[in-house]
């Protein structure tokens, strides 16, 4: 059975549109309330563009064309990103927690790990992340290589990739030692003592990093700031020339796929 | 009229300017003037810029790498009376002679990560060939392995120290038999004050046990060794 169509109940005076006064405008009356509410998301975004010419930008880095044949393997890039947000994320909200002190850290952890409201989950999310962020990064290197995408003009863009790697591996380094119990103590002792077997240099980088000649009171608390200020800063400012390099060079079609040659000259051809 | 062939532009090579800026007709310029004004002042701002930039960056940087170049004076621990402490004075091999464990706070201030194990015995004549002076009466070994620093640990039936991580082993006076370790086992020095024994400073051996200041775990000291891994300017040997 269909319901006969009602009509819309009338509107409240306040969304009703207002008549044009005599001798008022040019012939467009005051804006329909009820289109204004309908649009104000739209006039939002247009106020902040008006004032940034941020649309322009995105557009740019958005809307790009892409090679036909583009696949999933191009979103391993995409997916190392996601890892860092989420290191970047849990990271923030476990400094809120952690006691780089020699004396305080390991209790701290604790804290985190059997005590505090979902501390187990962060803290899992963190350390089993760090593991993904480091197996998806060598996955997209993967990619770039045997997709031959390190070629002219990408190479500058390889380079970059391969510091984010270092210190990808850096960050993996400096928070192995942070929950500072019997593994990671000895982990970093080994750590550091293998940098320290460079000839010549490698005493003076050993003892800069633990900040002495011996794992000593700062060594924690300078791996602490390395891990969450220095590295994270230097990887965020490389993610972005990295990514400002994608969009200005655009991507790689895979290898297998032919040029295909203009239709007029494959009519020539034939 | 045919029109002549044009002769193709070349772009003008531009004339040096003048070295004075009086003789570039610029207002103002004085006799003899050879730096722009705009020009000194670019140089001005950019040495003012360079000189705010150094001036956070330097500090920063002496301030991460302190404790590097950071000296400290010899701390000496008691360990024990100089009577806790046997030799039966027989060779290695046929020697009763074992190590005694000692537990000692090597850094201070940071608990428990900062305490370590030291072997202790003493000195027996018919095994230590070294020379003997005013600080080995006591040997004292360091359980830091030297492949890359686990913590070794003595095993008194066979009377070699023994490395869990990867295989190292150091017979009775802590010179390398098997494994990766590049060097016999550290040592510190030893003394005696009013009939205690006193445990001091760490000092490296090479494979002759000739005293060298501490270095690494993982730094070979014997040829080139010495000179690839430079030691710190802040810990030397003790003199004598």
């Amino acid at each position: 059975m269909r319901l006969p169509k009602l009509p819309a109940p009338p509107r409240p005076r306040i969304l009703q549109p207002r008549p044009v006064r005599p001798g008022e405008g040019n012939g467009n009356g005051p804006p329909d309330p009820l289109e204004a509410a309908r649009e104000a998301g739209i006039s939002a975004a247009d106020w902040v563009d008006e004032r940034t010419s941020l649309s322009g930008g995105l557009r740019w880095l958005l809307f790009r064309k892409v090679p036909k044949g583009t696949n999933w393997f191009y979103t391993l890039g995409s997916a190392t990103l996601f890892a860092f947000l989420s290191q970047a994320v849990t990271g923030v909200f476990l400094a809120m927690y952690y006691d780089p002190s020699p004396l305080r850290a390991y209790e701290s952890v604790r804290y985190i790990t059997n005590t505090a409201f979902l501390g187990a989950f962060v803290r899992g999310m963190h350390k089993w992340g760090s593991s993904v962020m480091i197996v998806l990064i060598f996955l997209h290197m993967g990619r770039t290589f045997f997709f031959g995408a390190y070629k002219y003009p990408r190479e500058l863009n390889w380079v970059i990739g391969v510091l984010l790697v270092v210190l990808t591996l850096m960050m993996g380094l400096t928070g192995y030692l942070l929950p500072l119990d019997q593994r990671s103590y000895w982990a970093t002792i080994v750590a550091v003592n293998l940098n320290g077997t460079g000839p010549l240099i490698g005493p003076y980088l050993a003892d800069f990093l633990r900040g002495g000649p011996d794992f000593g009171a700062t060594t924690l608390s300078r791996f602490y700031a390395i891990h969450m200020l220095l590295i994270p800063g230097a990887i965020a400012a490389l993610i972005g020339v990295h990514l400002y390099l994608v969009a200005k060079l655009g991507t790689t079609a895979p290898p297998w796929l032919k040029a295909e040659a203009e239709p007029e000259l494959r009519k020539a051809q034939a | 009229m045919a029109r002549q062939p044009q002769e193709p532009k070349r772009p003008k090579r531009k004339e040096p300017k003048p070295k004075y800026t009086a003789d570039r007709n610029i207002p103002g310029a004085f006799e003899g003037e050879t730096v722009t004004r705009r020009r000194f002042m670019t140089g001005t701002v950019h040495t003012a810029g360079a000189v705010a930039a150094g001036a956070f960056t330097l500090p920063a940087l002496g301030f991460a790498l302190g404790p590097v170049f950071q000296g400290h004076a010899p701390r000496w621990v008691d360990v024990g009376a100089v009577g806790d402490f046997k030799t039966d004075g027989k060779p290695q091999g046929v020697t009763t002679d074992t190590y005694m464990p000692k537990i000692v706070t090597l850094i201070p201030g940071i608990g428990e990560v900062g305490k370590s194990t030291v072997y202790m015995r003493k000195r027996n004549p018919s095994v230590d060939t070294e020379p003997a002076d005013q600080y080995n009466q006591f040997i004292a070994v360091s359980t830091r392995c030297m492949h890359v620093g686990c913590p070794v640990r003595y095993v008194a039936a066979a009377q070699r120290f023994v490395c869990p991580c990867h295989g190292g082993v150091y017979d009775f006076r802590g010179l390398r038999t098997g494994g990766p370790p590049v060097r016999p086992l550290d040592r510190f020095y030893t003394r005696v004050r009013a009939g205690r024994v006193q445990l001091g400073p760490r000092y490296s051996n090479n494979s002759e046990l000739h005293r060298f200041s501490p270095r690494d775990p993982g730094e070979p000291l014997d040829g080139i060794g010495q000179y690839l891994y430079p030691s710190r300017p802040t810990a030397r040997k003790l003199p004598g």
